[in-house]
C-alpha cells in the first residue's frame, strides 16, 4: 500500500508544477472523455434505415451503415463490386503469405506484386472485355480511389526518386542541375497547385483531341510531386553511406550502376526507411486533395452524403469514420516500417 | 541471349575507353529529350490556344475583375483589377500562414516538452495528441473544424460575447475596430525604439568585453521600449478609439455592422493548420532536448548555474540548433498547405487566383505558372530566411 502512495507521489505530485498537470489533465479526460463516449456508443444509433431512427442524441451510425458501400466504392456499380474486392483480397493474402515464405519465393512474388498484378487489376477494374461491363473511371470512388492512386504513386514514385537522388549527386552538371531543379521546384509549390496544373493546364499542353483520363493526370500529377521527397529522403542515405564502399566497389571493377545497385542502394535506403515511410504516409494523406479535379475519394465522398437532403446534419459522423479509416491505415503503415526497420537491423 | 550480353560487354568497354564519350553522352541525350518536351508541349499549346481563340498574356492582370471577395486586408471590390484581386489573396495566404506558424510553435513546444515528462498522464497526453493529429489528413482536419466544430456557434443575435466588445457566432469573430489618430508618428517612434535598442545592446556588449563593466541591459531596454513610445505619444498627440460592432438588424435578417470581423474559414483553416503542424514540430522538438548529452547539463550545474541559467544558457541554446532545421521545414509545409484553404472557400491566393480568376479568364497556363511561382518565392524566402537565422545559432567551433 504504502509503494503504491509513494510511486504515485513521485510520478504524479513529485513538484508543484507536476501537480498542476496531474489536477488539470485529470479534470480535462473527466470533461472529455465520458462525454464523447457516451455520444459514440452508448446514446448512439446502431440499427435503421433512416435519419428518423436517430432520436437518441447520439452518433447515428445509421448514415455510415447506409452508405457504407459508396464511402468504400464510389459509384462503383453495385454488383460489380466484386471485382474490386478481388484484387484487393490477393493483395492482403499475399502481403500476410509473403512474410513466411523463404528468399527465393519471396522475390517472385515481389516481382508479380509490383508488375503484373497492377496491371491486372487494372483491367479487372475498367473490365470492358471477356463480357465484364466497362466502369469509366469516374464512377470509381471512395476508399478504393483513395487506394488506387496511393499504390500506383507509391509503385511510380519510389524508382523516380531514386534516381533523383543519385541525379543530384552526379558529377554530370547538366544530370545535376536537371535533378536540383526538379526536386526543388516540385517541393517549393503546393499539391493541390500541381492537381490544377495536372487538370486544367495539361491537357492544353497536348495535341488537340487526345483525351488523356483524369486519373491517369492525377497518378502522374501525384507521382512526381512525390518523387522530388522521396528524392531528398534517398539522398540523405546515399550521403551517409561511406565513402569507402563507393571506393571499394570501385577497385573490384563495378561500374556506376552495377555499384549502386549492388551495393551502395541496399545500404542507403536501408538506411532512410523511416523517412520512405513517411513519404507514403504522407502521399496517402495528401489523396483527398484530388477533390479539386472532381475526384472523389472517401472523404470527398463523405462530403458528398452529408449534403444529401435526406441526411443533413451528419458531417460529424462521417468525418469520424473518416478519420478513424485515415488513422488506422497511417499507424498500420508507420508500425510496418517500423518492423521492417527492425528486422533488417544489422549488427556492424 | 549471349551474343545480346557481348554487345553490351563490348559497348561497356568501348565506353570505358573513352571517357569523353562517356561524359558528354548522357548529358547530350537528357539535353535533347527536355528540349524536345518543352517544345512538344508549347507547340501543342500554342496550337491549342489558337484553335480556341484565346490570346496569351498577362495584359488581363489590369481587366476588371468584377467578382468580389468575402474578406480582404486592403480594400477590394468588384470594380477593382485581376492584378488586385491577386494581392488580396497573396495577403490573405501570408497572414494565415504567418498566425498558423505563430500557433503551431507554440503548441509544438508545450507538446514536446510535455511528452518528456515524467509524470505518465501528461506524456500520455503529449503522445495521444501527436499520434492522433498527424496520422489524419490535414483536409479532413479542416473540413472537421468548419462544418462541425464551429457549426456549434450561436446565431447572430445570441452571440458570445467576452470582455463586452468581442462577439462570436456562426458567421465570425466581431472585435473592435482601432481608428488611429497620427498613427504614422507613432510607427516611426516604434521603429526608432528598436533601432535604439539594437545599438545600445552592441554598446553594452563591446563594453563588457573591453573593460569587463556590465551594465543591467534587460532593465535598460525595457526602460527605453516604455519610455519612448510613450514620449511620442504624448508629443505628437497620438490618440485610439474604438469603433465597437453594433448589432443591427436589416429585414429580419441580425449582423454586425462596423469594428473588425474575422470569417469562420480562417478561424477553421488557422486551427487546422497549427493543430496539425504543431504535432511534426512537437516531434522535432524533443528529437532536440533528447539530443542534448546530459554531461552537458552536469558540467553547467558543477560550474554553479542554477537550473533556469542551466536551462536558458546551457540547454536551449543547443536545442535550438537541433529543432531548428526540420521546423523550418514544417514552417516551409504549413504555408504551402494553407492553400487548402480553397477546400472551405477561404479567399487565399488559390481560391481567388486559381480559382475565380482562372475561371472568369479561362487563361490556364499564365495563372497555374503565376501561382505556382509565388508559392515558389515564398518557400524560397523562408528557407533564406531561416537558413540566415540557423547560421546566426549554428556552432561557431574553434
Amino acid at each position: 500500500m504504502n509503494k503504491t502512495l509513494n510511486y504515485i507521489r513521485e510520478k504524479f505530485f513529485s513538484s508543484p508544477i507536476d501537480a498542476f498537470l496531474t489536477i488539470s489533465i485529470s479534470y480535462l479526460i473527466y470533461l472529455t472523455i465520458p462525454p464523447l463516449l457516451d455520444w459514440m456508443f452508448i446514446s448512439a444509433t446502431f440499427s435503421g434505415e433512416s435519419k428518423k431512427e436517430c432520436v437518441s442524441g447520439g452518433a447515428c451510425w445509421v448514415f455510415v451503415k447506409i452508405w457504407f458501400n459508396r464511402f468504400l466504392y464510389g459509384m462503383y456499380p453495385n454488383d460489380e463490386v466484386w471485382r474490386v474486392n478481388l484484387p484487393f483480397g490477393i493483395l492482403v493474402v499475399s502481403i500476410i503469405v509473403y512474410r513466411f515464405l523463404n528468399e527465393k519465393y519471396k522475390k517472385y512474388l515481389f516481382l508479380f506484386l509490383i508488375i503484373p498484378f497492377p496491371i491486372l487489376s487494372l483491367m479487372l477494374f475498367s473490365g470492358g472485355f471477356l463480357g465484364l461491363m466497362p466502369v469509366e473511371t469516374r464512377e470509381w470512388g471512395g476508399l478504393f480511389l483513395t487506394l488506387v492512386i496511393s499504390i500506383f504513386a507509391i509503385i511510380f514514385c519510389f524508382p523516380l526518386g531514386v534516381l533523383l537522388a543519385m541525379g543530384r549527386r552526379s558529377n554530370l552538371p547538366v544530370v545535376r542541375y536537371f535533378s536540383v531543379g526538379f526536386i526543388e521546384f516540385w517541393r517549393g509549390v503546393p499539391l493541390i497547385t500541381v492537381l490544377f496544373m495536372a487538370g486544367v493546364m495539361f491537357p492544353l499542353l497536348l495535341p488537340a483531341g487526345t483525351n488523356m483520363d483524369k486519373l491517369v493526370r492525377v497518378i502522374i500529377a501525384i507521382t512526381l510531386f512525390e518523387a522530388a521527397y522521396m528524392a531528398e529522403v534517398v539522398r540523405g542515405g546515399l550521403q551517409a553511406v561511406g565513402r569507402g564502399q563507393y571506393d571499394a566497389s570501385k577497385a573490384i571493377g563495378m561500374g556506376y550502376w552495377k555499384s549502386h545497385i549492388f551495393i551502395i542502394l541496399p545500404q542507403a535506403l536501408k538506411l532512410v526507411i523511416p523517412g520512405i515511410a513517411n513519404t507514403f504516409i504522407a502521399l496517402f494523406k495528401d489523396t483527398p486533395l484530388v477533390f479539386v479535379v472532381g475526384l472523389l475519394e472517401i472523404l470527398g465522398m463523405v462530403n458528398l452524403a452529408k449534403t444529401n437532403p435526406a441526411w443533413l446534419g451528419m458531417a460529424t459522423e462521417g468525418y469520424v469514420f473518416v478519420a478513424l479509416v485515415y488513422w488506422i491505415f497511417c499507424f498500420a503503415m508507420s508500425r510496418y516500417s517500423l518492423s521492417i526497420e527492425e528486422k533488417l537491423k544489422t549488427t556492424n | 541471349m549471349s551474343f545480346l550480353k557481348n554487345k553490351v560487354e563490348r559497348i561497356d568497354q568501348y565506353l570505358s575507353d573513352h571517357p569523353r564519350i562517356k561524359f558528354v553522352l548522357p548529358q547530350a541525350l537528357l539535353f535533347a529529350f527536355l528540349i524536345l518536351i518543352v517544345g512538344y508541349f508549347s507547340f501543342n499549346a500554342s496550337t491549342n490556344l489558337e484553335a480556341r481563340g484565346i490570346d496569351t498574356g498577362f495584359s488581363f492582370l489590369n481587366k476588371k475583375a468584377s467578382f468580389d471577395i468575402q474578406f480582404s486586408l486592403i480594400e477590394f471590390d468588384s470594380s477593382m483589377t485581376y492584378g488586385r484581386a491577386y494581392l488580396v489573396g497573396l495577403l490573405n495566404t501570408i497572414l494565415v500562414s504567418v498566425i498558423g506558424i505563430l500557433f503551431a510553435t507554440i503548441l509544438g513546444f508545450i507538446f514536446g516538452i510535455l511528452r518528456l515528462s515524467s509524470n505518465p498522464l501528461a506524456s500520455g497526453l503529449a503522445t495521444s495528441y501527436i499520434e492522433f493529429f498527424r496520422n489524419i489528413s490535414l483536409l479532413l482536419q479542416i473540413f472537421f473544424w468548419y462544418f462541425t466544430v464551429l457549426r456549434f456557434l450561436p446565431q447572430t443575435e445570441n452571440s458570445i460575447v467576452l470582455f463586452d466588445s468581442i462577439y462570436a457566432n456562426i458567421k465570425g469573430v466581431y472585435f473592435p475596430k482601432f481608428v488611429w489618430t497620427n498613427l504614422s508618428f507613432l510607427i516611426y517612434g516604434l521603429i526608432f525604439t528598436f533601432v535604439s535598442i539594437y545599438f545600445f545592446n552592441i554598446y553594452a556588449r563591446k563594453l563588457r568585453e573591453n573593460t569587463g563593466k556590465i551594465l543591467p541591459q534587460f532593465l535598460i531596454s525595457l526602460g527605453i521600449l516604455i519610455i519612448l513610445p510613450t514620449l511620442v505619444v504624448f508629443i505628437f498627440g497620438v490618440g485610439v478609439e474604438f469603433s465597437h460592432p453594433k448589432l443591427e438588424i436589416k429585414m429580419g435578417i441580425a449582423n454586425y455592422i462596423g469594428g473588425s470581423s474575422i470569417i469562420p474559414e480562417f478561424l477553421a483553416l488557422a486551427f487546422a493548420l497549427s493543430i496539425y503542424t504543431s504535432t511534426f514540430i512537437a516531434e522535432n522538438v524533443r528529437a532536440g532536448i533528447l539530443g542534448i548529452d546530459k554531461g552537458q547539463k552536469e558540467a553547467a550545474a558543477s560550474i554553479g548555474l542554477t537550473n533556469a541559467q542551466v536551462l536558458r544558457l546551457v540547454v536551449i541554446p543547443q536545442a535550438l540548433r537541433i529543432i531548428i532545421p526540420p521546423t523550418t521545414n514544417q514552417y516551409l509545409n504549413l504555408t504551402k498547405n494553407s492553400s487548402l484553404a480553397a477546400a472551405i472557400a477561404y479567399p487565399d491566393i488559390v481560391l481567388v487566383f486559381a480559382g475565380t480568376a482562372l475561371m472568369q479568364t479561362g487563361r490556364a497556363i499564365e495563372i497555374v505558372t503565376i501561382t505556382m511561382l509565388t508559392y515558389l518565392t515564398l518557400s524560397i524566402s523562408i528557407s533564406i530566411f531561416m537558413n540566415w537565422y540557423n547560421k546566426k545559432v549554428s556552432l561557431t567551433e574553434r
